[in-house]
């Protein structure tokens, strides 16, 4: 019965380890405002934070990263990717912060990927039974797989938020090309049209 | 045995406040983007704290205040739209490949928008990232190995459906180009057309007015 009870108890230990810290994120930022995102975290972590502008006007945007204290660690303004790794000196919240307050009229849709320390190592029950053995060669090379696979995936995001950005704008100028080329016609129509009633009205005789 | 029930119930706090959080107002909506391939899983785990004046903080909400999760597929159809409790976790598999909007937003039925801040943590997993590993040893009786095998194929999997994903995309992106090359062209010679029509209107009806005048 302790048996089951302990079990139970790693369990949920390895759930909860397993639910990974930090996030990542995409959102929108309308014009004129400021999105705040907070993360506690403790002393002593590797953090790294990474954003991207996909979207919208000049593809950029302020950032600001703030310790607990006030202090601030990163304020960069109106840039369009950025990566910043710090180690946590204070155990407390971190804020960073994301301001559009610079653009009248262009919302932004803004990437940023917030690690926090290693990934969790919590696969299974690696409490009950802890490596005292090395790892073997197979599980070296999965390891290794692994930390590979990582990578591709991360390579992935970026590549993924290059094309989007590429995508959304050509989108865009397909867009914008028919409605200013109906615009325009329309336009040459109506000077056509008003420059001879004008003329016409020129030699006609008011009465 | 207490002290096991009070580490339990302690590390479940743990897991729950550490996740990222930011503020929303009570009757705010805040949307994300998920750009995913299509039959991949997508877990949110989510919690809700309100802004308690009398303690200055945010405290676990005790009334029924409830999130509202919407989440629409690329073709703005609504997928998922369940109120679910103050804290919580929601699930959905892409069926489209494409951008997924997921909104949250409060039940609450205040009026005005000057109402409560609200604390929302939120944590959203895609693809292999959202399986629960755990789950699937004690379900499969895996050795750790086997796990690792396992999650391994998964992220491969991944992978490959995004590329996939990539491959359409380029597609899209290509046909978008195409389309913008055969529509500058068009209008081009449309609008030059246009001109040429105007003009010849302009000095035939012109010729015929000042005639009728006879001032020619």
């Amino acid at each position: 019965m302790d048996h089951l009870k302990y079990l139970a108890c790693l369990v949920v230990l390895a759930i909860n380890l397993d639910l990974s810290i930090g996030g990542e994120l995409t959102f929108e930022l309308p014009d004129n405002e400021r999105e705040c995102f907070f993360e506690p975290i403790e002393k002593g972590v590797k953090c790294t934070i990474e954003f991207q502008v996909i979207t919208g006007g000049n593809y950029d945007v302020d950032m600001e990263l703030m310790a607990p204290n006030g202090q601030i660690l990163y304020k960069d303004v109106k840039k369009q990717y950025d990566s910043f790794t710090w180690t946590t000196d204070q155990k407390g919240v971190y804020q960073f912060c994301f301001s559009n307050e610079f653009s009248t009229f262009s919302h932004k849709t803004v990437y940023f990927d917030f690690q926090v320390g290693d990934e969790d190592p919590i696969l299974d029950t690696e409490n009950a039974n802890a490596h005292h053995t090395a790892m073997t060669m197979m599980e070296t090379s999965v390891y290794h797989i692994h930390e590979e696979l990582k990578k591709v995936d991360d390579y992935q995001t970026h590549h993924r938020l290059r094309e989007a950005q590429g995508r959304v704008f050509a989108e865009d100028v397909n867009e914008r090309v028919l409605y200013w080329s109906m615009g325009q016609s329309i336009v040459i129509l109506v000077i056509g049209i008003g420059q001879v009633l004008v003329l016409r009205s020129f030699f006609t005789d008011k009465r | 045995m207490n002290l096991h029930v009070a580490f339990l119930t302690f590390s479940v706090f743990i897991t729950a406040s550490s996740a990222l959080y930011f503020h929303i107002g009570e009757t705010e909506k805040k949307c994300f983007i998920e750009e995913i391939p299509d039959e991949t899983m997508v877990v949110g785990n989510y919690k809700v704290e309100v802004f308690d004046r009398n303690v200055n903080d945010y405290v676990p909400t005790v009334y029924g205040l409830g999130m509202h999760v919407e989440i629409r597929d690329p073709e703005d159809k609504v997928v998922l739209s369940r109120v679910y409790a103050a804290e919580g976790r929601f699930t959905f598999t892409s069926h489209l490949a494409g951008e997924h909007i997921v909104c949250l937003y409060s039940n609450s039925t205040a009026w005005f928008s000057g109402g409560q801040q609200l604390r929302v943590h939120l944590d959203i997993q895609v693809g292999e990232h959202a399986v629960d590993y755990q789950q699937i040893q004690t379900k499969e009786k895996l050795t750790e190995l086997q796990l690792r095998v396992r999650q391994l194929l998964d992220q491969v999997e991944q992978i490959t459906k995004e590329q996939n994903y990539q491959r359409y995309r380029e597609e899209r992106f290509r046909q978008t180009s195409e389309s913008t090359n055969q529509r500058v062209l068009w209008w081009s010679i449309a609008q030059t057309v246009i001109l040429l029509i105007t003009g010849f209107w302009q000095m035939k009806h012109l010729k015929s007015f000042f005639e009728a005048k006879k001032l020619v």
